[in-house]
């Protein structure tokens, strides 16, 4: 019975690594670590604001990591004229829509539909592809209209997907990465700007998460010690039922 | 103010509305419970407890959410970020809807493990079946509020499902959507139902329910009735007041409740796309239907019984009818259940075994229906009477004549279980 009820919950587990695809990777991004937050609002605000907008986002909110409204006024505002306006994008949505065929989608809880892992791989594997129209392709969004924005930081790559089959006769597809020209970054200082990009998109998708982890806990403690008094009244009352 | 006062206050209330002090005493200090109630027998007062919750925290989210299809998804986002705890109260309404319904699905299994229903409290169970309905109407109209994709197409699915009732179903569809497609219409609508019709009748049939069982008196573990032996003062032996001694004992169980309900509020709101799916973070747009559309897990074993169900001539209704008639049998519950005890502790194995594979039963089909059809991948072979070989509807198939089985053969196992006798009071 245990048995099965695990096989149960595990269930889930085991769809998700059979799905086909290219394997999404860990994001290593860490929410506490408010300097790489910093490090993605900048990237995000000269990098992907010119398309995408984060309209739920106040810029003053910034001052949570550690930002003074000055710095954000000096460094982060591009599109707005006062500090506590939201993070709009400069592009107008019906002009971008006949440009990219599609809008390019609002950033605000985008961590929240599609995961930091998916942001994290979908960031790192643009690649040179000359099918599509506008030159570039994704390994984690096939056709994806977007083209590759940080391709002067990350370079430019090529992917072969090629089938193999395995012992079995299983077939597989594997993937093959090849630099095509160099970028301004190499690769670990690449996947860094790719994991504080997605830091500051986590915490743009629930800006409170750090507070309510931190309130969690002192609830947590104070319902501890709730628990005791609660348990002693109860055992008192209780002395008399025979 | 020192006590005398107090008293003198008390004093003039009292002789002004003596009911007061009258239904206290009815309902908690002189309502007498059986002693025995075990771990089972929380969930009841918690329900209540998560009822308080949602409506509390349901009134401050609604000074702050807008019920219309262009400001909907943004007026979430603004309590989430803009209203001073509005993150807390948005998780706490989330996290207590599923809450909701674990609660309550522990309450009804708790009502099957010991025949809470069979007489003398058929009304108690029906008024809970009651309960139980209005809760899935309430919980599916306020899944719209957010008008996130998945809240957007869950809605568009349910209604199409009215839809495929014969002749009169694509009026019915209409009239429940006041559109041809889910749209601001509907939203406003769901939200007048969500803040007030239902909740009105929810709070409605929870006081019948309580007025029903304290008129028969609570059942328990042993399923032996406590008022067959009573005290000089025409007390229960058996029985203690549920003042103070379940409240104390219940506020213990809310403390417990309270913490796993915090661990979830605080650290995992989301609970893996289960209490709050990831799709539901894309605004609502009509033009995109999602590859996968899932309802929130509270729904999917009646979601898995309406996609086993094959269609028949290219209508869904048989699934739909199925799906109704899933739900409406529980309130035949106590007249299809003939065994002479209450408690599963003097049951035979036929009850036991079949209250096994139900609850098995009801946990794979919920399982299955958050998933799509080919999770479990197809058979290999073909045969003339597969019309589909995804092995998850064949299973979901197994699994809903399972769960009708439970029922309708239920008059016919449980005359036939051999019980064992049943002590005259309540053992522990």
């Amino acid at each position: 019975m245990k048995r099965i009820l695990f096989m149960i919950l595990l269930a889930p587990l085991a769809v998700w690594a059979a799905e086909g695809g290219y394997r999404i990777d860990k994001s290593p991004h860490d929410p506490r670590d408010l300097v790489s937050v910093q490090v993605g609002a900048r990237t995000f605000v000269n990098y992907c604001q010119g398309c995408h907008g984060m309209q739920f986002m106040r810029l003053n909110r910034l001052t949570e990591l550690g930002l003074t409204e000055a710095q954000i006024r000096d460094n982060l505002m591009f599109t707005g004229d006062k500090v506590g306006e939201t993070m709009k994008t400069a592009m107008p949505a019906k002009e971008s829509k006949a440009w990219f065929g599609v809008a390019p989608p609002d950033l605000s809880v985008v961590a929240r539909s599609r995961g930091p892992d998916w942001l994290y791989t979908y960031l790192r594997t643009f690649y040179r592809d000359p099918k599509t129209v506008t030159g570039w392709n994704n390994a984690v969004y096939p056709n994806v209209a977007m083209p590759h924005a940080l391709w002067t930081l990350q370079g430019v790559q090529s992917l072969e997907a090629v089938e193999v089959k395995d012992l079995a006769g299983h077939a597989h597809t594997q993937y093959k990465w090849s630099q095509i020209s160099q970028g301004a970054l190499t690769q670990v200082e690449y996947d860094a700007l790719a994991r504080d990009l997605v830091n500051f998109l986590v915490y743009v998708g629930e800006p409170a998460a750090n507070d309510r982890r931190a309130i969690g806990i002192v609830v947590l403690f104070a319902l501890g010690l709730l628990f005791i008094f609660v348990y002693l009244l109860k055992r008192e009352f209780w002395k008399d039922v025979k | 103010m020192s006590t005398s006062r107090l008293a003198a206050l008390w004093n003039w209330f009292d002789s002004r509305m003596p009911s007061v002090a009258e239904q206290w005493r009815i309902h908690a200090s002189e309502y007498y419970a059986p002693k025995n109630f075990n771990f089972w027998y929380f969930f009841g007062a918690l329900a209540g407890l998560v009822l308080v919750i949602q409506i509390i925290s349901g009134i401050f989210l609604t000074m702050n959410y807008k019920p219309d299809a262009a400001l909907a998804f943004g007026s979430v986002e603004y309590i989430m970020r803009d209203v001073p705890g509005g993150w807390i109260l948005r998780y706490i309404h989330s996290t207590g809807a599923s809450a909701f319904f674990i609660v309550v699905y522990l309450h009804m299994f708790r009502g099957m493990l010991y025949g809470s229903y069979k007489q003398p409290r058929e009304l108690v169970w029906i008024f809970g079946v009651l309960i139980y309905l209005t809760l899935m109407g309430e919980a599916f109209f306020g899944y719209l509020l957010p008008w996130g994709q998945m809240s957007y197409w869950g809605a568009q699915v349910i209604v199409n499902l009215f839809g495929s009732v014969p002749f009169i179903g694509p009026d019915l569809a209409l009239w429940i959507r006041g559109d041809y497609v889910v749209s601001d219409a509907t939203l406003n609508r769901f939200f007048a139902l969500h803040v007030i019709a239902f909740p009105l009748v929810l709070l409605g049939l929870v006081v019948a329910h309580i007025l029903a069982l304290h008129d028969v008196g609570s059942n328990n573990p042993d399923g032996v009735e406590i008022k067959k032996y009573k005290d000089a003062n025409g007390h229960p032996l058996d029985g203690i007041p549920f003042h103070p001694y379940y409240t104390v004992k219940d506020m213990m169980g809310a403390v417990v409740f309270l913490a796993i309900f915090c661990s979830i509020l605080f650290f995992v709101p989301e609970v893996g796309g289960y209490f709050l799916e990831y799709n539901n973070f894309i605004p609502a747009d009509p033009l995109k239907t999602p590859p996968h559309i899932a309802p929130v897990w509270y729904f999917t074993p009646y979601y898995s019984i309406l996609r086993a169900v094959p269609p028949l001539f290219n209508s869904q209704f048989p699934g739909v009818l199925a799906m109704g008639v899933a739900t409406l049998i529980l309130f035949f519950l106590p007249w299809l259940d003939r065994g002479a005890v209450k408690s599963i502790r003097y049951r035979g194995a036929y009850y036991k075994s079949a209250l096994a594979i139900f609850v098995v039963v009801f946990l794979v089909l919920g399982y299955l229906g958050t998933e799509p059809t080919t999770v479990w991948g197809q058979f290999g072979f073909d045969a003339f009477f597969l019309d589909t070989k995804d092995i998850a509807t064949w299973v979901a198939r197994v699994c809903t004549v399972l769960y009708f089985a439970f029922f309708i053969l239920m008059p016919w196992y449980t005359a036939r279980d051999e019980v064992k006798p049943v002590p005259d009071r309540v053992t522990s």
